[in-house]
């Protein structure tokens, strides 16, 4: 194909691999922390809710330098990985999707909070006096009654970290082929003298990709509800 | 065997203290308007709340003993909830939610197939609950609670969902359940017709504390009770064993003599004589339209009201209440420990 030069299918490429990682990585994390919101009775759950929440309210640069303090070179967790694992993060397109990660979660999180709470505790009750012991009842009960929920979250992160910036740019930077991804390549080109077609495309592309995103979202949810047996 | 549970349970605003202790067999029936604590009672014999003090025991076996510090999990308790909203798994066919409980239990099984067509579901099975009717929601939690194989089958008001007709429509299959399941079964309500109709023996709750508990026989035939009284056809139920039946009547067996009725095909009838259908004769009458007249002893006479008076009379095991005016009870000299007729007008069966 043509209408993209090797470069520009490059970013495009890249942002899938970033925000396919971002996501699966945080999806464990997000089922577990609305769960903790949603259900849990611990001192400390709205400063739990409301640091969750920050990624959506602060600068991304701001998240984005805060991250570079943690898992930077020389960061306590940065270190850490590097010295146990040999992994480097700044840089790298894991580094790319942990900062996507990071700017997502609140979104994967909200979403799959919300099917929670629209779960009748009762059904779980049920379940109880029926034998179904906890963990059971979480994977047999709960966790499809979520599916929803944890569909639409999983493609609206996905679709907002395929456009992820501030955060991206600033820890993990913007070096292409590494970690230059859609909206960090459309920044290059507008930089650059005659970068306006290129940048041009790569927007079009960002913004069906978007749009094709939020419909599907919409009609998975829709599917899955029908499918959990809820009429919608 | 029996089943005893003793609660105390304060809430806002409210203050459970309830104990009774009843036969661990049949079907014992939690009765009282809303607030009198037969749900919390009830939620506390499941495991789904811990009462603040108290303690739980089915025959030897403790749920529930805050002082020795027990308290059974639910999901361990094997006692199997039919909740007034049905609670079917929205997720799952109609087979699955049949065989939720029965998957995760062990014991001597209620055949599946023999539950899904005594219930009368066995065309739902691949159905999801959202489009089933409210009755057959009804049932289907019937059938899951029953295969769950439980030791202690317990329901919360099953029928106050629906509406009449289609609670006429579940007390049959309810009854077929009451005579095959062979676990008490614990059925609170608000109705009386399903008290007449499923109880074998009745806790009468109010405020959270228990205003007697007994067979329903027994508690039916006591005027004191104003929950029962106070209904505008007071009257007694009676367990009775089919004695003979031939195409133009039934006799009935009951502790205390025999009654005619209609004919009459069912298993284990139970009928309800209404104080008003009792007349009392001092002689035994005679040239009679009445079929069923008995002899019995007058045990005590309460005032209903201005013009009429209860009179409590027994045969044999059993009792019976007559209403009659206060002046036929002075007419005739009634008293108690004096030998008179009971002339029954008639008797409704179920």
């Amino acid at each position: 194909m043509d209408f993209l030069t090797p470069q520009e299918w490059q970013a495009v490429r890249l942002s899938f691999v970033v925000a396919t990682r971002s996501v699966l990585v945080s999806l464990p994390f997000a089922v577990l922390v609305a769960w903790l919101l949603a259900r849990g009775r611990f001192v400390g759950r709205s400063w739990l809710d409301a640091f969750v929440h920050l990624p959506l309210v602060l600068p991304p640069v701001v998240t984005g330098w805060l991250l570079l303090l943690l898992f930077g070179v020389r960061g306590p967790l940065g270190a850490l990985l590097q010295d146990w694992f040999g992994v480097r993060l700044v840089f790298t397109a894991n580094g790319a999707a942990l900062a996507t990660a990071v700017m997502s979660f609140p979104l994967l999180v909200r979403a799959i909070r919300l099917s929670l709470e629209s779960i009748d505790t009762g059904l779980e009750q049920a379940a109880r006096t029926l034998g179904a012991r906890p963990l059971d009842r979480f994977f047999s009960i709960t966790l499809p009654l979520m599916a929803p929920g944890i569909l639409a979250g999983t493609v609206t992160a996905f679709a907002a970290g395929l456009g992820e910036f501030g955060a991206v740019i600033t820890f993990a930077s913007n070096v292409q082929g590494e970690t230059q991804t859609l909206p960090l390549a459309i920044y290059s080109a507008t930089q650059t003298p005659g970068g306006e077609a290129t940048a041009a495309k790569l927007s079009l592309i960002s913004f069906v990709l978007a749009v094709a995103a939020l419909l599907f979202a919409d009609r998975l949810s829709r599917r899955v509800q029908r499918w959990i047996g809820r009429t919608t | 065997m029996s089943f005893s549970v003793s609660l105390q349970h304060r809430y806002a605003g409210f203050t459970l203290d309830a104990s009774f202790d009843v036969p661990a067999q049949g079907v014992t029936v939690l009765f009282g308007p809303s607030g009198s604590g037969k749900s919390t009672i009830l939620a506390c014999i499941a495991g789904l709340l811990s009462a603040q003090a108290g303690r739980i025991a089915l025959g030897g076996e403790v749920l529930f003993d805050r002082a020795r510090n027990i308290d059974v999990a639910a999901e361990a308790r094997r006692a199997a909830v039919v909740f007034q909203d049905a609670r079917l798994f929205p997720h799952m066919t109609v087979r699955n939610n049949l065989l939720y409980g029965f998957r995760r239990s062990e014991g001597d099984a209620h055949d599946f197939a023999t539950v899904t067509d005594m219930l009368g579901v066995a065309h739902l099975l691949d159905r999801r609950p959202a489009t089933l009717s409210g009755g057959e929601r009804q049932r289907v939690a019937l059938g899951r609670a029953l295969l769950a194989r439980p030791h202690l089958l317990l329901m919360d008001e099953p029928l106050a969902a629906l509406d009449a007709p289609r609670k006429q429509e579940i007390l049959p299959f309810l009854e077929r359940v009451r005579d095959t399941a062979r676990v008490p079964i614990v059925y609170v309500t608000h109705a009386l017709d399903e008290v007449d109709r499923l109880a074998d023996t009745l806790v009468l709750l109010e405020q959270g504390k228990v205003l007697a508990a007994g067979s329903l026989h027994e508690l039916s035939a006591r005027t004191d009770l104003p929950l029962l009284s106070d209904r505008r056809d007071a009257g007694v139920v009676l367990s009775c064993t089919v004695d003979s039946s031939d195409a133009g009547q039934t006799r009935l067996q009951f502790d205390g003599g025999m009654l005619i009725v209609p004919p009459w095909s069912g298993v284990r009838p139970r009928v309800r004589i209404r104080a008003r259908d009792v007349a009392i004769a001092t002689e035994q009458p005679v040239g009679l339209s009445i079929r069923n007249v008995l002899p019995a002893r007058v045990t005590a006479i309460a005032p209903h009201d201005d013009h009429e008076c209860f009179v409590n009379l027994q045969l044999g095991g059993t009792f019976l209440l007559a209403r009659v005016s206060r002046s036929a009870v002075v007419e005739l000299g009634l008293a108690p420990g004096r030998d008179v007729w009971a002339l029954i007008k008639s008797v409704a069966l179920s």
